[in-house]
């Protein structure tokens, strides 16, 4: 039906497009690729020359590197089921009949709209400080000790933030998902006597798989990278140095930019291998 | 058993969600309560804290002691100055994927989509010299290109998605009544068109007030956004809670407000039509 003409408009208009985000990819990754072979100390010598693949050897050999790993995928994951498990329940709830349903709804999304640096202070301060903290003032009232949240519990209490910042995003999606389930598939198993367990594990669920594989999936992707949180609360201390972390302290920090970019290169890696998973389900929805 | 829910039934599933609802609200809540105490009643325990006198003094405090005035016009100037150079760009060709598909169009949209799961961290220090070349490094002008740039992909995805609810019987029906390629734009696609764009205007405005990687890595003093400005609380200023209360507050209420009427176009957004 398109014509030659409008053929040939419309690659004209995509063009733009196509030129910025190829830029934007292209020239910081050959960068990134470029210094992660090189010797390179701004502060201290600058361009120490060609390392081949030294910096990629010492990026995971040093003592940092699996403790890092570790904290991450503890984030990740704990983060993961938290708000998973949690949505899908909240999803359920919310899509019952009750009195003020929307306004529940706006209490449940608000904390997705607050910026990653208001949520990680207000926790930290406001309710995880050992001294002034909401959370110190009900234990003392109860005549424990006070806990140190952010010293003690670090990983806990990371994640439980991030958690409170997402469990909003997976509730929408879900909820989402789950008003776009038969309602008459539902009742007629009712009817059939299949009891909530075996509705819920038999209809709902199934129904929700996909959903529920996209909200990990992208979660996961934003997890990967979070910052702010952890900048503004242990700075990456008392074991919360995510990858991502580790990654910016070698570069901005300690100007070790060889290493750090050989630490980019695996970060880039790793979430290519989880954006294959999701851009396979995206676009097996593109062609319906 | 039809619908007829029980009135026992209804009050039982609003008791619980209210309850459960507050409990998440209730962070929010707390510091807009510690934003209208006195610094030394916002330590206090929580019960005498609600006890002691209202006042409004935090909030004059941190326009004096830190210009929230200029970190909040920096915020308005980025989250919008690169959301219209984001639909600039992404307006056309978000159209032309839509309307005049190739056989490659699913490729480039797949192509644009992996430009969004690079991870920050990995080019960090390539943009970061890059800035320091061109002079851009606390500038409003860098900042906003890079948020244009991250958020790209989102704003033709979203675009594309709307676009493509258009039916094209409607261009076939005005073709037959005699429209031409301006009168068709003007005044049979861009009336159908814009609640997508608005939409799409909307999220992106707040996904950008909330970016907090490059705002914290590449500004100062000068272009520091609301996100930047927040993390300067961080210690040992944060010891003022009324203070970085006020400040929070200030920070996130305009988002909250535009983040209620967006909630269902963060599922389009967010999930690229995956979830519908």
């Amino acid at each position: 039906m398109a014509t030659q003409h409008s053929r040939s408009a419309a690659r004209l208009m995509i063009a733009p497009a196509v030129i910025l985000l190829l830029g934007w990819m292209l020239v910081p990754l050959t960068m990134t690729l470029y210094f992660s072979f090189k010797k390179y100390l701004p502060m201290r010598g600058g361009d120490l020359g060609w390392v081949g693949f030294d910096n990629y050897v010492r990026f995971v050999t040093s003592s940092a590197f699996w403790p890092s790993i570790s904290a991450t995928l503890i984030i990740v994951g704990g983060v993961l089921a938290i708000t998973v498990v949690l949505g899908i329940f909240l999803a359920l709830l919310l899509d019952q009949p009750m009195w003020g349903q929307g306004v529940v709804r706006i209490f449940v999304i608000a904390p997705f709209f607050v910026m990653p640096t208001v949520s990680a202070l207000l926790w930290k301060n406001m309710f995880m400080d050992p001294v002034n903290g909401f959370f110190a003032h009900i234990l003392t009232a109860f005549g424990f000790q006070p806990i140190e949240f952010l010293v003690q519990h670090s990983l806990a209490s990371i994640v439980t933030i991030v958690s409170w910042q997402w469990l909003p995003f997976a509730t929408l999606i879900l909820l989402t998902a789950i008003q776009s389930l038969d309602q008459e598939q539902l009742e007629a198993a009712e009817m059939d006597g299949a009891g909530w367990f075996s509705r819920f594990g038999f209809i709902i669920l199934p129904h929700l798989s996909r959903a529920i594989t996209v909200v990990i999936l992208i979660q996961t992707i934003f997890l990967l990278g979070i910052f702010a949180e952890i900048f503004v609360t242990t700075q990456g201390s008392f074991g919360t140095k995510t990858l991502t972390y580790l990654i910016y302290q070698r570069v901005l920090e300690s100007q070790n930019v060889g290493l750090g970019s050989a630490g980019g290169v695996y970060a880039i890696i790793l979430a290519n291998i989880v954006a294959m998973f999701l851009m396979r389900i995206v676009g097996k929805n593109l062609d319906n | 058993m039809a619908r007829a829910v029980t009135t026992r039934r209804k009050t039982l599933n609003t008791l619980v969600a209210w309850t459960i609802g507050l409990l998440i609200f209730f962070p929010i809540l707390w510091i807009f309560v510690l934003s209208f105490k006195s610094e030394g009643d916002a330590i206090l325990p929580p019960l005498q804290v609600l006890a002691a006198p209202w006042s409004l003094d935090s909030y004059a405090v941190v326009q004096e002691r830190s210009d929230y005035l200029g970190h909040f016009y920096n915020s308005v100037v980025l989250s919008l100055g690169s959301t219209v150079l984001g639909l600039i760009v992404a307006v056309p060709a978000a159209w032309a994927m839509a309307f005049v598909p190739g056989k490659r169009t699913k490729d480039v949209l797949m192509w644009m989509l992996s430009t969004k799961m690079l991870p920050a961290v990995g080019v960090l220090y390539p943009i970061y010299l890059l800035f320091i070349q061109f002079g851009l490094l606390d500038s409003r002008l860098g900042l906003t290109i890079v948020l244009m740039l991250i958020n790209l992909p989102i704003i033709i995805w979203m675009l594309y998605t709307y676009f493509r609810e258009i039916p094209g019987e409607i261009l076939e029906a005005a073709r037959m009544d005699g429209a031409g390629l301006r009168e068709e734009i003007l005044y049979v696609l861009t009336p159908m068109a814009v609640p997508g764009i608005a939409s799409t205007l909307l999220l992106n405005v707040i996904l950008a007030w909330n970016e907090a990687f490059w705002t914290l890595n590449l500004t100062a003093a000068k272009a520091a956004p609301l996100t930047a400005f927040i993390a300067s609380y961080s210690s040992p200023e944060g010891l003022f809670y009324a203070k970085l209360s006020a400040a929070s507050v200030m920070a996130i209420a305009p988002i909250l407000i535009m983040g209620w009427f967006s909630q269902k176009q963060l599922v389009r957004g967010l999930t690229f039509g995956a979830v519908k």
